[in-house]
């Protein structure tokens, strides 16, 4: 059904004028407890236009899931507290009715989870919930929403889509899952689709399967695909831009390829210290970050990584311990930010990380 | 699945063999001499055996359960003897098969025993059931809906205090005010359905039903709720939502359907449990159903009507088991009968 609206169509480009695609403002989601408020997300900023890829980098309990669960208004109806703007197509949607919100959810912004075989209804067929996806948001018969599920779990790549349709999501294997997972959240062709570590849970050689169908189909609907991953390989495939998060806040953000070869944050510099490389010379070492994840509800002092961070003394003074540094244009121009109190971090990245994690591409520099 | 339904049947009843084998070791591991029982105060050596004899209890306990079980398919004769059925031939008592024994105590069969007794704790259990359900169900999934408010809190503490409630106390109070005092029903009375019609079988049956329904209710309320809200927080409810499904279709369709699934067990067993008898409330009210009739039994060392009411009730509850697995497997697909 083509309802519309001019600022809701789906397949329109951003409007000139009207900013971008997908713009989050200052968005802080924070939870109070009894032992105080836990601040998830804190204060995020990002921009995504139509066709591109924004990949969210950060470890466990970063607050990556919780941003992206409130640009889809999940948080609507718990104890949540949700400010800041998100502008979706020239639509702010925190300031949105729940029923708006609703009509929107799985029509203009959906989502795809980490484990679909929870994320899967047991007791209902894969045809079934892709049929219902389709039919919140369009008014047909339910012959038609299912002959339109065969469509996708074909467009999505499952063998023999008539017959699959009725089976149920623990029939399928984990690929498959992932597969009719994603043809329910492009089911009404959304402008924007979240992914929310879509292939942690699988064999890895599935992972490279569902990231290339989901390129294929960014293609292919021209839509904003925001990845959340701790892998910062898949980061590399897919993304434009990276936004590497750490204790709710984005402390790097940048084109990927400018971040990942040029980070400028020591946390990101742990990040890719931590991954193996495949092709990996031996000298090269695994530099694992020391310590967990700060507590959202106290989080540190100052720069909430300098507990874990190995050049906090390279800092003149306690600034680290005392002052949260802002998220600014690094010394790489202004598409890069990073949230760092370290005056020369390319010197110390290319003579101290690279070294250690890959000492050849240390010398060609 | 048929297959499956006879290979559970056929495990059913190699377990009431072992239980019935149970039941007699048990009895007869007791200090207590039955004949005592049967021959009363000042009851002198010789005609104690005599009673012994006459009872069937000087065979080892071994012997005496091949009997009942050879009783069970071809009936027995009590007492079988030979030299009795040639002098005095309208001292026995006949017990067709399947006969589950004879009781001396109350002279009658233990087969008639139960077909007396069944229908009444039947009827409090069918009454009782549907109270509880219901509303264990429906308070249950509304506390959980409305988690935090006062309407939660209250319908939480509220079980809480009913289910520490003792239910010969709930009993006596529903009898003495609701019946006796305000006269809002009739004094409890079991009615069959042949005699009062559905209407006085029912009214008869009201004050039982809720006082044995109280106690399960509450229970149910605390179960359904926590279910209710642990599938709130199942990741494909959170799909749901993500699709954009209204409220109602997340909750009623997704969400509930997956928490009732453990109810239904829990329900199939406990029924099952209940139609062995609700041992307090019949005695609270009088009624003449299985429960009170163990007690009878219990307390007068009646074997037979004890090992047939511990057989009667396992039945039911291996009945019920086999029920619940299949209604499982087709609620959830997951689950295949193997």
């Amino acid at each position: 059904m083509d309802t519309i609206t001019p600022t809701t169509t789906p397949t329109s480009a951003a409007t000139p004028g009207t900013g971008p695609f997908l713009s989050v403002e200052d968005l802080r989601v924070h939870f109070p407890t009894s032992d105080g408020v836990v601040k998830a997300t804190d204060g995020l900023t990002f921009k995504l236009e139509r066709g591109t890829t924004l990949g969210i980098v950060g470890e466990s309990g970063s607050g990556k899931s919780v941003s992206s669960s409130a640009i889809l208004g999940l948080h609507r109806g718990s104890s949540a507290q949700v400010s800041g703007r998100i502008v979706l197509d020239g639509v702010d949607l925190l300031s949105l009715s729940d029923e708006e919100m609703r009509l929107r959810r799985g029509k203009e912004v959906s989502m795809i989870f980490q484990d679909p075989l929870s994320a899967m209804h047991p007791y209902f067929t894969v045809g079934n919930q892709i049929a219902e996806a389709y039919r919140v948001h369009n008014k047909v018969s339910k012959k038609v929403a299912k002959a339109r599920a065969v469509e996708m779990l074909d467009r999505v790549g499952i063998p023999q889509p008539d017959r699959r349709v009725d089976d149920y999501p623990h029939q399928f294997s984990g690929g498959m899952r992932q597969r009719a997972m994603i043809a329910m959240g492009l089911i009404n062709n959304p402008g924007l689709l979240i992914a929310d570590e879509p292939t942690t849970a699988l064999d890895v050689t599935v992972q490279a399967q569902i990231l290339d169908l989901l390129q294929d189909l960014q293609r292919e609907f021209d839509s904003a695909v925001i990845i959340i991953t701790h892998d910062l390989g898949v980061v590399a495939e897919m993304a434009d831009d990276v936004l590497v998060m750490y204790a709710g806040r984005a402390v790097e953000y940048g084109p990927a390829k400018e971040l990942l070869t040029h980070p400028e944050m020591p946390y990101t510099w742990g990040l890719l210290s931590s991954v193996p490389d495949v092709k990996g010379d031996t000298d090269a070492r695994l530099i694992p970050i020391p310590g967990n994840p700060p507590s959202l509800l106290n989080p540190p002092s100052g720069c909430p990584f300098h507990p874990r961070c190995a050049h906090r003394d390279k800092v003149p003074g306690d600034l680290c311990w005392t002052e949260r540094p802002e998220l600014l244009q690094g010394s790489r121009g202004p598409s890069h930010l990073k949230a760092c109190h370290l005056a020369n971090p390319d010197e110390i990245y290319r003579k101290e990380v690279l070294v250690e994690i890959a000492p050849e591409l240390a010398e060609e520099l | 699945m048929i297959a499956y339904v006879v290979r559970r049947l056929f495990a059913g009843v190699i377990l009431l063999v072992v239980m019935s084998i149970v039941t007699f070791a048990l009895f007869f591991a007791s200090p207590i001499n039955p004949a005592d029982f049967s021959c009363g105060k000042n009851c002198s050596a010789e005609q104690k055996e005599q009673v012994s004899r006459a009872l069937g209890f000087e065979d080892s306990w071994v012997t005496q359960w091949g009997k009942f079980a050879k009783g069970v398919f071809v009936g027995r004769d009590f007492p079988d003897d030979p030299e009795l059925r040639k002098t005095a031939p309208e001292t026995i008592a006949h017990c067709p098969a399947p006969c589950l024994g004879y009781s001396r105590e109350r002279t009658s069969t233990v087969t008639d025993l139960i077909k007396d007794t069944l229908p009444v704790s039947l009827s409090i259990a069918v009454v009782a059931f549907f109270f509880w359900i219901v509303g264990g169900v429906l308070l249950g999934v509304t506390a959980a809906l409305r988690r935090g408010t006062i309407v939660d809190r209250g319908l939480v503490g509220i079980s809480l205090v009913l289910y520490a409630f003792p239910t010969f106390f709930i009993g006596l109070l529903l009898y003495k005010f609701v019946a006796v005092q305000w006269g809002w029903v009739d004094v409890p009375r079991y009615t069959t359905i042949e005699d009062g019609g559905i209407s006085g079988w029912l009214s008869g049956l009201l004050l039982p039903g809720i006082t044995l329904a109280v106690f399960f209710m509450a229970g149910y309320v605390r179960m359904t709720r926590a279910y209710v809200l642990e599938s709130f927080s199942e990741d494909y409810v959170r799909t749901a939502r993500a699709k954009g499904l209204p409220k109602r279709t997340v909750t009623f369709k997704h969400a509930l359907r997956a928490a009732l699934t453990p109810i239904v067990t829990m329900a199939g067993l406990d029924f099952a449990g209940l139609m062995g008898g609700a041992i307090i409330t019949e005695s609270v009210f009088n009624y003449p159903g299985l429960g009170k009739l163990a007690v009878l039994a219990n307390s007068d060392f009646d074997l037979p009507t004890l090992v047939g009411l511990v057989i009667l009730l396992a039945t039911f509850v291996i009945i019920a088991n086999i029920i619940v697995d299949l209604l499982y497997a087709v609620i959830d697909p997951r689950v295949r009968l193997s």
